[in-house]
């Protein structure tokens, strides 16, 4: 137990290394063609970019090996990602500002799709082969196949057309007005979390269908226990286990997903930001973002891991 | 699990009874995925004869009937300058397609560098690789597309070598295990006792042996390709401005006419799920028919 436990932290070392030179290179490999659209670009008389001062900000003027170690000295000690290249305000800074959007997305998202996909999941397992099960299947089967984006602007538009119903556009701080806040995410995280369910829904049917089938749920049967008891205590227990993994799996994807929400409903979240500094070339912001938001990934999936023996003792014994 | 997949190999060897066999088997046995199938490759059809088949040339503009509504002379509308959409749409098939099938197939030939190399060699090498895939893996997928397209620019090329590539990097992983597992077989083991050279057991025993997950790797991932390809170009960071593939006809013609021509938001998305499920679909029955092991969701 112990053992697994330091062996899954110390994976996530390399596995961090990997990725921050992943993150350094994409910056370090711009095309010079790139550099001098980026020159172009700032008309900002204030930030007066040339090409000299914009490698140097870069960092493009030193061998590649002192750059990252520059770069991840920053990181580590100063805790800095940097500036933006055309206007003077901190990456980290504005990360940190724009960070709660998309996470209460992301996290809505995670619930509502999980109170769709679980019980589903499971009435379609527990009721497998009949009307009920396919119907839920062929939901999910055509959800997995939906784009996000379009499903997005569907609700965007036809509701207008046919009601005049636009869904609110500016964000208010769940302190002031909760109810505001929360009509802001919900449609939003509604889609995400519908296109994540679909997977869900399926993994959980999967697992409850195989689970349904073990000894210990025949014996729970030929006790007498109750149905439901049977269902919820003895089955729906062990079916979760490897749903939870999936949910892990999924987070990347809801990260990717929130980057086109964002940018549909104009939430001022991280992946907002993302695009508008991917369409300005500013690439500190845009590697900053991609730093913090892959660790994130790492970390909840490192977390997953961790919490795992104690969701399954058969993990912990090994 | 993996390492029965030399078994599903044996028996007939003649290749062209093989394929009727298993096309027989694939109607028999997944008449929707078979169904779906047919489909895609109707739309594939239609795709290569577009020129041909669509009612207008997809750039000819009809300044007089902008924005229209299906008709029996424009069935699926118009588009802001009177385009006629049916006929983009059967040019935007062309482009989704042949860039999903293109940057799959580059996915596959990478995904056997990668993970046959990994696999095969083992060892530090191994390690050192697998740890890149970890990082690349771990990284949100879509933040990364964007991010390799904003550097190398817009374009199909472009687009298809950055999917075909991260596609192939994230896939190696199966690869990898194929072939590890194929190593762990009394075959393998003696075809190198016996002093067979690296590239002659791979040609001979490691290639023909994965080629089932390779089919497989290929036919369940191409939905998503597509997706992606529609996804990047949404977003504008896909192909350049102009050219009628469904995701630019989503972001740029659908939300801006959004309120005057709803259908032109409607179509491509439309089309899009029927093409991605399609896929989806013939790509599970090919998996459950050329490896049950692997089977997912369904049963």
């Amino acid at each position: 137990m112990r053992t697994y436990i330091l062996r899954r932290l110390l994976l996530v070392i390399p596995t961090l290394f990997a990725l921050s030179i992943l993150v350094f290179m994409s910056v370090r490999f711009i095309p010079g063609d790139v550099i001098d659209a980026m020159v172009a670009r700032s008309q900002d008389p204030d930030v007066l970019v040339d090409r000299e001062h914009l490698e140097r900000k870069l960092g493009l003027d030193k061998p590649l090996y002192v750059q990252y170690a520059l770069w991840i000295r920053g990181i580590l000690l100063e805790g800095t990602l940097g500036q933006s290249l055309f206007e003077k305000w901190d990456v980290e800074d504005r990360i940190i500002g724009r960070l709660p959007v998309t996470a209460q997305l992301g996290g809505m998202a995670i619930i509502i799709g999980l109170m769709i996909s679980l019980p589903v999941g499971i009435y379609s397992a527990v009721r497998q082969d009949t009307v009920a099960d396919y119907i839920a299947r062929t939901i999910a089967i055509i959800g997995l196949a939906t784009p996000n984006f379009w499903l997005a602007l569907m609700v965007i538009i036809f509701p207008a057309i046919w009601w005049g119903w636009t869904p609110p556009l500016e964000v208010v701080s769940f302190t002031e007005d909760p109810l505001g806040n929360i009509a802001v995410f919900i449609i939003p995280s509604a889609i995400l979390g519908t296109a994540m369910s679909a997977s869900t829904m399926r993994l959980t049917r999967t697992m409850m269908l195989e689970v349904l089938r073990q000894d210990y749920i025949r014996t729970a049967w030929s006790k007498g226990l109750r149905g439901r008891i049977v269902i919820l205590r003895h089955g729906v227990k062990n079916a979760l286990i490897p749903v939870v993994t999936l949910i892990g799996l999924e987070i990347p994807i809801l990260v990717g997903g929130s980057v086109i929400i964002e940018n549909i409903f104009a939430l001022p979240g991280l992946g907002r930001l993302m695009l508008l500094a991917l369409e300005d070339r500013d690439y500190p912001v845009v590697s900053g973002i991609n730093l913090v938001l892959a660790t994130v990934v790492i970390m909840a999936n490192l977390l997953i891991d961790l919490i795992y023996p104690y969701l399954d003792p058969r993990v912990r014994y090994r | 699990m993996i390492s029965g997949v030399a078994e599903t190999q044996t028996g007939n060897l003649r290749p062209r009874g093989r394929l009727r066999g298993f096309l027989t088997r694939l109607g028999k046995e997944k008449p929707l995925g078979a169904f779906c199938g047919c489909l895609i490759l109707l739309l594939i059809l239609v795709s290569i004869l577009a020129p041909y088949i669509s009612p207008y040339p997809y750039e000819e503009m009809h300044l007089e009937d902008r924005l229209q509504g299906s008709s029996t002379k424009y069935l699926l509308g118009t588009d802001h300058i009177g385009r006629d959409f049916l006929s983009r749409l059967m040019y935007g098939a062309r482009i989704s397609l042949f860039a999903g099938l293109s940057a799959t197939a580059l996915g596959v030939v990478v995904s056997v560098l990668v993970g046959g190399i990994s696999g095969f060699v083992g060892g530090k090498l191994d390690l050192v690789l697998q740890r890149i895939v970890d990082g690349w893996m771990a990284f949100p997928g879509l933040l990364l597309l964007l991010t390799i397209m904003s550097i190398v620019g817009l374009g199909l090329l472009q687009i298809i070598v950055v999917l075909g590539v991260s596609g192939g990097i994230g896939g190696s992983r199966v690869t990898r295990g194929a072939v590890i597992a194929i190593k762990e077989n009394d075959y393998f083991l003696a075809a190198r006792a016996l002093g067979s050279r690296a590239d002659a057991t791979i040609r001979r025993h490691v290639l023909p042996n994965i080629m089932p997950i390779l089919i497989i790797g290929f036919s369940i991932s191409i939905g998503g390709v597509i997706l992606s390809v529609s996804a990047l170009s949404f977003l504008g960071f896909g192909l350049p401005p102009g050219s009628p593939d469904w995701g630019s006809m989503l972001s740029r013609e659908g939300r801006k006419y959004m309120e005057q021509a709803p259908h032109l938001a409607l179509w491509p998305g439309v089309a899009l799920t029927i093409v991605i499920y399609c896929l989806n679909m013939f790509g599970d029955a090919m998996r459950d028919l050329l490896d049950p092991r692997l089977r997912g969701g369904e049963r």
